[in-house]
Formats: C-alpha cells, sequence, structure tokens
C-alpha cells in the first residue's frame, strides 16, 4: 500500500539523499552522536551541572576526585575532578563548546576564502590561474602541523589566532578540488547560456558555477572539521592554542597529563573520549556524504 | 635531465628563500622585534646597544638582507635561555629526532606493507577489513591522544614499557644514540610506533590499493599461468610494481614524519628539536624558534628534492618526460 503511494509520488532531490545517506546504519548512527554532541555543546549552559569557567564555583578541596565521587556540599561528580576541583563532565562540555566552535568556524572561513579563490582560479585562468595554484601546492607540501606551529609561534596564544592559523592551513584543501570541478563545469552549455545572456561576472561565478561546485565541497567541508578539531587539541595540547582560561578538550587532556603518570587517568581520559567520539562521528558522516554525493556512484 | 635537475634545484632554493621572506616577517614585521630578539631583562643602554647591533634602526630590505646572511653563515642569533648558538642547539637535539623519526619511517616500512599486501590479496577477509578500519583511525585520531592511550595502558596500567625519557644511550660518533641499548631501545617503541601510525596507515592503502589493481594486470596472469610459485608472482611480479608510489610518498612523508614529531617528543618528553621548539616557544626563546623552523624547512625541501630525484631514477617515464 505504501510503496504504491510512495511510487506514485514524485522523489524530491533531497528525499533521495536523505534514503540514500541512511543505507549505511553506521553513518545514521555517526550522525546522531554527533547532533547529541553538538546539542551538548550549545545547551552546555543548561545541562552541565557547574560553570566550569567561574572560579567562585569550583573548590579546591575536590581536586582531583575520582568519578562517582561526592563533594563535600553532597553534589557527585560522574566524571570526576581536574586538579582545580572543576567537574569533568561540565569542562567536557564547554570544552566540546570551543572545540566546535573553533572547528567548524575556521572551516567554513577556510572554506569561503579557498573556494572563491578556486572559482576565481578556474575562471580567469592565466596568470591569476597559475599565482594561485602555485600557492597552494606550496602550502600542501609543507605539513599542517609546521604551518600552524609557524603562525602560532609569532602570534602567540589565542582563540581568534588558532582560527586564524586553521584558516590559513586549510584554505588550500578547498581551493584545489573547487578549481577543478569549475573548471569541468565552466565548459559546460548553461554557463555559456548564461554568458550569452550577458550576465555579470559575479553573478554567473555565484549564481550558476557555485552551486553545481557544491557537493565535493560539502564533503571537503566535513572532512576538514574534523581536521581542524584533531588540529585544534593538538596545538592546545603542545600550550599553542586556547589560552588556560577557556580550555578547548585539547587543553583538558594537557592539564591531566601530569596526573596521568600517578594513575589518575579520569583528567584526562574522559576529555579525550569526548573527542575521539566527536572525530569518528564526523569521519563517518563524512565518508557516506563523499559516497551518497559522488555522481559517479550514482545509481 | 640536467635541465631538469637544475630546473627543480633552483625551484626548491626559491621556496626556500620564501620560507626565509616568511620567518623574517614574521619575526620582524607582525611582532615587535625589539620584544623578540632582545632578552626582556635588559636594561635601557643594553637595548640599545642590542638594537644598533641587530640593526632594527635600519630600513626593513636592510634588515632582511642582514638576517638572511647570518642565516647562509650559520648564525641565527643566541639563545636567551640557554646563552648559546640557537643553531649549535639545534643540532645538540637533531640526533634524539633524527633516530625516532627514522625509526618511525621504518615501522611504516616494516608494518604498511605485508599488512596492505595481505589486505589487497584477500580484500573480503575479516581480518582485512579490520585492518582498513584500523587504518582510518591511524588517519583520523589525534597522534598526541594515541600516544597518551599508549602511556596510559603500556606504562601505567601494564608495566611494560617506560613511559618518558630516551633512556640509556650510548656514544657513536661522538653522538649519543638510543638504539644501541637495550634500555633504550625499550624507550624508543612507543614513541616510534605512535609518530608512525599515520605513516603505517598510509603506506598500508597504499600498498592495498597498489596490490588489488596489480593482481588483474595480464602480466600478472601470465605469470601465474607460466606456473610460477605464487610467492614468486607476488614477491617480484606485484611488489616490484607497485613500489614506486610506496618509496615517494616514504620519501615524501620523512619531513612530515620529522614535523610530526614535535607531538610525539612532547607526549613522551622525548629530549630531540621538537621538544626544544615547544619549550623555546612557552617562554618565548625567538632565536631558537627561528632557528629551528629554518632547519626543518630546509630539511622538508631537501627530503622532497631527494625523493624527486629518485623517481625519475626509479621511472623511466617519468625521466623521459621530463625530457
Amino acid at each position: 500500500m505504501s510503496a504504491t503511494v510512495a511510487k506514485d509520488r514524485v522523489e524530491t532531490p533531497f528525499q533521495r539523499f536523505v534514503s540514500e545517506f541512511a543505507e549505511s546504519k553506521l553513518a545514521v548512527a555517526g550522525f546522531i552522536v554527533l547532533v547529541l554532541i553538538i546539542l551538548g555543546a550549545v545547551f552546555a549552559p543548561l545541562i552541565s551541572p557547574q560553570n566550569p569557567y567561574d572560579l567562585a564555583q569550583l573548590d579546591i578541596m575536590d581536586s582531583r576526585l575520582p568519578p562517582g565521587e561526592k563533594s563535600a556540599s553532597g553534589f557527585t561528580f560522574l566524571l570526576g575532578t581536574d586538579d582545580q576541583g572543576r567537574d569533568m563532565f561540565s569542562g567536557i562540555l564547554y570544552g566540546l563548546r570551543l572545540s566546535l566552535l573553533v572547528g567548524i568556524g575556521s572551516a567554513i572561513i577556510a572554506g569561503v576564502v579557498g573556494s572563491s579563490l578556486g572559482l576565481l582560479s578556474a575562471y580567469a585562468g592565466g596568470r591569476t590561474d597559475s599565482i594561485i595554484m602555485r600557492l597552494v601546492d606550496l602550502q600542501l607540501s609543507f605539513p599542517a602541523i609546521l604551518v600552524a606551529l609557524i603562525i602560532l609561534a609569532f602570534l602567540g596564544k589565542g582563540v581568534l589566532n588558532v582560527v586564524l592559523a586553521l584558516v590559513i592551513v586549510e584554505w588550500a584543501y578547498y581551493a584545489r578540488p573547487v578549481r577543478g570541478t569549475a573548471l569541468v563545469e565552466r565548459s559546460r552549455e548553461y554557463i555559456e547560456a548564461a554568458e550569452c545572456l550577458a550576465l555579470p561576472r559575479h553573478r554567473i561565478l555565484f549564481r550558476h558555477l557555485l552551486p553545481n561546485c557544491l557537493p565535493p565541497l560539502i564533503v571537503i567541508g566535513t572532512q576538514q572539521v574534523a581536521r581542524a578539531i584533531a588540529l585544534e587539541a593538538t596545538l592546545s595540547f603542545l600550550g599553542l592554542g586556547v589560552p588556560i582560561t577557556e580550555p578547548s578538550l585539547g587543553l583538558l587532556i594537557a592539564n591531566g597529563y601530569q596526573y596521568m603518570l600517578s594513575g589518575k587517568y579520569w583528567i584526562s581520559f574522559y576529555p579525550g573520549i569526548a573527542l575521539l567520539v566527536t572525530i569518528v562521528a564526523i569521519n563517518l558522516v563524512g565518508d557516506q556524504l563523499r559516497d551518497v554525493l559522488n555522481p559517479r556512484l550514482r545509481k | 635531465m640536467t635541465t631538469w635537475l637544475i630546473r627543480r634545484f633552483i625551484q626548491a632554493v626559491f621556496v626556500m628563500l620564501a620560507m626565509t621572506v616568511i620567518v623574517f616577517v614574521g619575526v620582524y614585521g607582525i611582532g615587535d622585534p625589539i620584544e623578540i630578539l632582545i632578552s626582556p631583562d635588559a636594561d635601557q643602554a643594553e637595548k640599545a646597544r642590542a638594537i644598533a647591533a641587530l640593526g632594527l634602526d635600519k630600513p626593513l630590505w636592510e634588515q632582511y638582507w642582514v638576517f638572511l646572511k647570518g642565516a647562509l653563515q650559520g648564525d641565527m642569533g643566541r639563545s636567551f635561555v640557554f646563552n648559546e648558538p640557537s643553531l649549535k642547539l639545534i643540532a645538540q637535539r637533531m640526533p634524539a629526532t633524527m633516530e625516532l623519526a627514522i625509526t618511525a619511517v621504518l615501522l611504516s616500512i616494516i608494518l604498511g606493507i605485508p599488512l596492505g599486501l595481505y589486505a589487497g590479496l584477500y580484500p573480503n577477509s575479516f581480518a582485512s577489513r579490520a585492518i582498513m578500519a584500523g587504518s582510518i583511525l591511524g588517519f583520523s585520531l589525534p597522534t598526541f591522544w594515541v600516544g597518551l592511550m599508549f602511556i596510559m595502558v603500556f606504562a601505567v596500567q601494564l608495566g611494560w614499557l617506560p613511559s618518558t625519557g630516551r633512556g640509556q644511550t650510548e656514544m657513536l660518533f661522538g653522538v649519543p644514540w638510543s638504539f644501541l641499548t637495550w634500555d633504550g631501545i625499550r624507550h624508543m617503541i612507543m614513541p616510534a610506533l605512535n609518530l608512525s601510525l599515520f605513516n603505517i596507515s598510509l603506506v598500508l592503502r597504499l600498498t592495498r590499493s597498489g596490490v588489488r589493481e596489480t593482481v588483474l594486470m595480464d602480466y600478472v596472469k601470465f605469470a601465474r599461468a607460466k606456473g610460477l610459485s605464487p610467492n614468486r608472482v607476488i614477491g617480484v611480479h606485484v611488489l616490484k610494481n607497485i613500489m614506486i608510489p610506496v618509496v615517494t610518498v616514504v620519501g615524501l612523508q620523512f619531513g612530515s614524519t620529522i614535523a610530526f614529531s614535535v607531538v610525539t617528543e612532547s607526549v613522551f618528553a622525548w629530549p630531540g628539536m621538537g621538544k626544544l621548539i615547544i619549550d623555546s616557544i612557552n617562554v618565548l626563546d625567538r632565536p631558537v624558534i627561528v632557528a629551528y623552523l629554518m632547519m626543518v624547512v630546509l630539511l622538508f625541501i631537501t627530503a622532497n628534492l631527494i625523493v624527486d630525484i629518485l623517481y625519475t631514477v626509479l621511472d623511466p617515464r617519468v625521466r623521459l618526460e621530463g625530457r
């Protein structure tokens, strides 16, 4: 019954996208976990039992308590506390907030910069093209960590500096594939038609060319968010990333590192698990997106 | 071939020059060079003398020229903390990093190629799926986190391996090495494995896809039909032909392995250049930072150049194209 109804109705591209995405149970699980993580990060001030940035709420007597232990005031620490008596569960939620903000923010900015330059490169051609592409080559030949290290060594710590470093590291990953796709799309008839209509250049670029370059852009975007989160955590772990007053997951892990050797594993372990689950969930979603959005694999 | 080589060499020199400009602008343009290059403990008279000595009162292009000349002569300033030439400090720490990086690259070959070969020959077996899933984790997990987990499991919980440091070293050519003593090797296992995880995953995936493409080739079928033993077909006919991309990638990865050793060295307190640079950044010992960056970039460009040259030697098609 329902099958015949579905047959009569025309499937919209979005419905087809959803049903194709749902073919992989692992990707759906990743998506659900990711949504939960994002919700947890967004509503951290409502969910978390303690504001980890508010020093007045911290009690040094509660420091380094193992998971499940009660504080002097009768409050239970689900995941234990760190060396300042900070509830790890609250710390992780707030840390996730910062990690996701930095990761997604830098991926979006890098995506805008990188794809604009990629489009420009494909559309303008000639010298502009070769200058941009040589820059991309130079950038991609150096490992991300080295580029980020150079930038942060000079700029110093800070959330905005980390975002800037990540954007500089990532833009080239967007520019090259966007240029490739745009070069293919450029020779299609609809662009020719738009050019015959004498539409302004920016309109052709952003209204005609860009939407057709979107699928690879979305796939790269999800991968870059995961990479950015991992890189931010690494930089913060090394003490080059976010300042100590606003700990991201990487910094929480670094704070617990010295206590790990004495068996107090939870200070590092749980933020690490949160980081791991986030990265794996994004990668699961990203892999399935790549398969669904790839026209060559479409049935 | 010679023209190509010269062109490639000039290109490498240009990249190096570009990097000196970037590092120079980083030190002199973005930050306050007086604050960066002169110790904060210096008094007014010392500061004035240092400004004159460093030529900070001169125009920017002239300062760059002085910086470049110093760099070419191996003079990159003295460390504020150790009061020694910064390049000498880097050179002292370099063997430890090199030892770790080379071990990591060797590990990636020793483990990556057999695993990739297996996954390529039996793509549908359970073990192959496990290997491929593991390689995805190797790609996506942050190195420092894996390192911490190593310490937590193998050093703290099980107590099998030492968690930090280089262990007992032995002198060879006037340089201390860890791989010459059993204690040193025990100290090296975890950091080297940690550093090589990404490379293992990379080599494994390359080998796998290479094997899967190559076993379908006519010459492999012919070798089989000829009645050669499977070992010979795989070991000689298949493996030989997938080595070129693997060798290239391993070579190209050497530079990033050195760059990534910053992370591993910090986790395992391995006393190499990477540990030094992080410590230097934390105490704002800028001359050491500059010297490190120039050193790593130089290493990186040299490694890439060598790989490019090796590539043309290994693959005649590239050699002919370059003419």
